[in-house]
């Protein structure tokens, strides 16, 4: 083997270091558990407080949170070790526990656990409309990122799109940091949200983090709407503008309300797809979360359905960050004594699982608020794109279904080639189990939503490297053909 | 694939056809293939003469529906020998083939070169195959079923056979489903056309068949410009190919695809229908691809996927009337050919049904072959 392994073995490995992986990894280390921290960026944090070195968080929000987080991380360098720029690719499954695989500087990595941790997070679920695939259209989250990982506003007038209260947070960044920002266009009607008091009163602190963006988007006069939507993107070259329409309850455009809005950037961002490759190459079982998404189904000690995998933030339900920090420390817990580190104190477990139910009822109030209605569907024209790897467009879809006869997705993926390409269906497969299931006048079942989302392979990776791991690599060991156990073979051509 | 090419020339033939499909159409096995159409793989036998017909009827097949929309290619198929010892042992192949029918020709080292300029320098001669060609095999399936749905096949998609009809003398008379619109489909013939789960589906009928799993699987590369021209092989090993043990051990299968992906395949285990991925399997796959084309060490793996061929203990499908359960007749077994090998398997079955003399000797295919003791 040319792989190298990176210290351990470990009693966990903990992968992502975002806000559900941060605290896992170091409640875990704090009950004695020798943990490896994985995750493919350059500094802890994940998405939500991604920054720059130096950063001092005055555009961060949970700052506080964060440096208590950073400081466990050092109190136990000892045995808590972070593996910076450690792309995972693989999970399985050894005698004694787990063989993580990394990608880290151009070579194969292993890390070696007892248990996992799987807190891989989620990205933006993209929905195509007219015009999406212009450069200049950004997903909510990449804005963000371009403005919390390396300080670039991503435009100079900027349309903000989609549901849920992302897109506040994103607005108000952008216009904080000096983007002219045209409108926050918000497709739901996040009023209904207030009829569920008691969800909102136990989260208060959730709830003024929502009044602040609104009230710096109100300093910076940037527009608020909600039953509105951009229906269209428009540009030769990249975006100089939009359609924006109002829309009713079902989002279907309101007739005679669109109107042209001039921009050079569109942020979109209608919910997330928590990224659940690893349970799945793990066997971890999933289900069909109230938002629509694919999640891994976690119980109450936050444990896959697979022995020894433990889920923690959003790859077991969206539901932002303070649920992600919850649901972290109980899995640290929980795996810290499952592997023999410290039993977990029940006291401290009650308290948590507590705020995790407060917190998951709130986050189940924000998706019953904004959901994403199907009236998107009649946004789309025949030669709208679809899957932009291998631009296949809605009509191509839409054939697949009424000529091939295609009844889910995976078969129009076969017949027509959407998620075929380079991103393998994380941004369209969403979009086509919806176009699919639609044309059978129902919603996308966690069935088919699975059979767009199983990637043994997680990251792309060049075959070089995992050539190098192959032990025929090695002349001593011989050629010969792989394995194939029985007597009577034919050897003929592999085929 | 081999259900559908089945019901494609059943209904041609002018018979009433039904198809029954648990599933997704062509979304077990055939989705989870590389789609050749083969020629060059073959010795001299049934199944050379099986794969001889096939290869002409696929491509009238293709001319009738349009080659593009079943994606059909006449991409051609190179083998290489790394070695002049394998190279000679692969002269001694082609000349065999040429002598059964194949269209192989030897080719030097710069031939090789000229038809795949990307390939090792490490070759010392080849072989050429013309005919070797390429379909997508799920979008043929499709393609040939609309066909015999516009002659009046129906077509259940997500429907299983949970058992049969039989009359009073014990002759199969019809399918019993799952399902709660059609629990009950009769037919004066049933073909089981059930792949790997053929010996399953065979068993509710009460007759033995042999039929097992052979797990493969085929690595997916990120999409490249046209670098692989040709379904590319190595000849590792050429044993002495006139002796009648012919031994002919390749290893790994690249080659481009239309949409400009390389699939790399295929691994060859038994290990029942386990669908777990083995990185051992795929590393090896990976490293026997860039002995080939040493440019892909720097080009990205994007997925695998995985597959169980349906194989029979001597390697050779089933096809024809079950004597054991009249009414009954088996089209299945094709192990890792029956993409290539489904339409004079459909042709054939559609013959037997009709009365006409079959194309080809069905005997190496009997059913009933793996009950008879030999003395
Ligand atoms: C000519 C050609 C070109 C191709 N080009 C490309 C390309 O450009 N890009 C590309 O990505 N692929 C390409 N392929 C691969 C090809 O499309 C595969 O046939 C297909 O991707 C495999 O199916 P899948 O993705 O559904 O497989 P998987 O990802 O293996 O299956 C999807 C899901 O279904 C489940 N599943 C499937 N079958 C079963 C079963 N029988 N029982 C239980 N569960 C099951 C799996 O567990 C998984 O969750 C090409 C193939 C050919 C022949
Ligand atoms: C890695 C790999 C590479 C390969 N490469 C090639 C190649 O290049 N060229 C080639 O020719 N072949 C190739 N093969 C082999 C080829 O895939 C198979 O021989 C072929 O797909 C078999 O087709 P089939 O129709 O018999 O089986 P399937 O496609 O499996 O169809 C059988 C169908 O029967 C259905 N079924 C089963 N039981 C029931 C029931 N009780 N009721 C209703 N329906 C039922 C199943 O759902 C299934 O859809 C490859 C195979 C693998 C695994």
């Amino acid at each position: 083997m040319t792989t190298s392994r990176a210290d351990g073995p470990y009693d966990l490995a903990v992968l992502g270091a975002g806000p559900a992986g941060l605290a896992a990894a170091v409640t875990a280390a704090a009950a004695g558990a020798r943990v490896a921290l994985v995750d493919a960026g350059p500094r802890v944090g994940g998405q939500y407080w991604r920054h720059r070195p130096g950063d001092t968080g005055a555009a961060h929000h949970g700052w506080a949170a964060f440096q208590r987080l950073r400081h466990g991380l050092a109190a136990h360098a000892g045995r808590l070790h972070h593996l910076p720029g450690h792309a995972v690719w693989h999970t399985g499954r050894t005698a004694g526990g787990f063989r993580t695989h990394t990608l880290h500087d151009g070579t194969e990595q292993v890390v070696e656990s007892t248990a996992v941790v799987v807190a891989t997070d989620a990205y933006d679920r993209q929905l195509p409309f007219p015009g999406w695939t212009l450069p200049g259209v950004f997903t909510a989250g990449g804005a963000q990122a371009l403005l919390k990982g390396h300080g670039v506003v991503a435009g100079r007038r900027i349309a903000v799109a989609g549901t849920g209260p992302f897109l506040p947070a994103v607005a108000a960044g952008l216009a904080e940091a000096g983007a002219r920002v045209v409108g926050v266009f918000e497709a739901g009607l996040p009023a209904s949200f207030v009829r569920q008091p008691l969800t909102v009163a136990a989260n208060p602190a959730k709830l003024a983090e929502g009044a602040g963006f609104l009230r710096t988007l109100l300093r910076h006069r940037v527009p608020y709407r909600t039953r509105t939507a951009v229906v269209a993107a428009h540009g030769e070259d990249e975006v100089t503008g939009v359609t924006v329409a109002r829309v009713d309850a079902r989002w279907r455009v309101v007739p005679g309300s669109e109107r042209r809005l001039d921009c050079d950037t569109l942020a979109v961002g209608y919910g997330f797809t928590p990224q659940i490759e690893i349970p799945l190459q793990l066997g971890c079982a999933t289900r069909r979360d109230i938002d629509g998404s694919l999640v891994a189904t976690a119980d109450a000690r936050q444990r896959g359905s697979a022995p020894g995998v433990y889920l923690a933030g959003e790859v077991c339900g969206v539901g932002g960050a303070a649920l992600s920090l919850t649901e972290g420390e109980l899995a640290g817990l929980h795996a810290a004594q499952a592997v023999g580190a410290a039993v977990a104190d029940p006291a401290v477990v009650r308290r948590l699982v507590r705020r995790r139910t407060a917190q998951r009822q709130f986050a189940a109030a924000l998706h019953r608020a904004f959901p994403v209605r199907p009236g998107w569907l009649g946004w789309l024209r025949p030669e709208t794109v679809v899957c932009r790897c291998e631009e296949v467009t809605v009509r191509t879809v839409t054939e697949a279904v009424t000529e091939l006869g295609a009844t889910d997705p995976r078969t129009v993926k076969l017949y027509a080639r959407p998620g075929m390409g380079l991103c393998q269906g994380r941004v369209c497969g969403y979009a086509t189990a919806c176009l699919v299931a639609a044309r059978s006048g129902r919603e996308a079942t966690a069935e088919e939503l699975r059979g767009m989302a199983g990637r043994p392979i997680a990251q792309p990776l060049p075959l070089g490297i995992l050539a190098a791991g192959d032990p025929g690599a090695d002349p001593e060991s011989g050629s010969g053909i792989v394995p194939d156990a029985g007597t009577d073979e034919s050897s003929m051509p592999a085929r | 694939m081999v259900g559908a090419a089945c019901a494609y020339h059943c209904t041609s033939a002018g018979l009433r056809v039904t198809v029954v499909e648990r599933g997704a159409i062509g979304g077990a096995t055939t989705a989870a293939c590389e789609g050749n159409i083969l020629l060059s793989d073959k010795e001299p036998g049934a199944e050379l003469e099986l794969a001889l017909l096939s290869s002409r009827l696929w491509a009238r097949t293709a001319q009738a529906l349009g080659a593009e929309r079943l994606e059909y290619q006449e991409k051609g198929g190179v083998m290489v020998a790394a070695s002049p010892a394998t190279a000679d042992g692969l002269r001694k192949l082609t000349a065999v083939q040429r002598a059964a029918g194949i269209d192989a020709v030897d080719v030097s080292r710069d031939e090789v070169t000229g038809l795949e300029p990307n390939i090792t320098p490490e070759v010392a001669a080849g072989a050429y195959y013309p005919q070797d060609c390429q379909v997508q095999p799920v979008l043929a399936t499709a393609r040939l079923l609309r066909h015999a749905r516009e002659h009046g096949a129906t077509v259940l998609p997500g429907t299983a056979v949970t058992g049969f009809v039989r009359d009073s003398r014990g002759a199969v008379t019809g399918v019993r489903t799952d399902s709660a619109t059609a629990p009950l489909i009769p037919a004066g013939r049933v073909v089981n056309a059930a792949g790997t789960w053929g010996g399953e589906l065979a068993g509710l009928a009460g007759v033995p068949l042999p039929i097992l799993p052979r797990k493969g699987f085929i690595l997916v590369t990120e999409p490249l410009p046209r670098v692989v021209r040709h379904k590319v092989y190595t000849a590792e090993y050429v044993a002495n190919v006139a002796s009648g043990d012919a031994g002919l051990q390749t290893s790994v299968v690249v080659e481009g695809t239309r949409a400009g992906t390389v699939l790399i395949g295929a691994s060859r285990e038994r290990v029942g229908f386990d669908r777990s991925v083995s990185l051992p399997v795929l590393r090896r796959l990976a490293a026997q691809a860039i002995g080939v084309f040493p440019f892909l060490a720097e080009v990205a793996l994007l997925r695998s996927y995985l597959g169980f061929r349906p194989y029979c203990p001597d390697h050779l499908p089933v096809i024809g009337a079950d004597p054991r359960a009249p009414g009954l007749l088996h089209a299945c077994g094709h192990e890792g050919a029956g993409i290539g090998l489904s339409a004079a398997t459909g042709h054939l079955i559609a013959q037997v049904i009709t009365g006409a003399a079959p194309d080809l000797d069905l005997a190496p295919f009997r059913p009933e072959r793996f009950e008879e003791t030999t003395v």
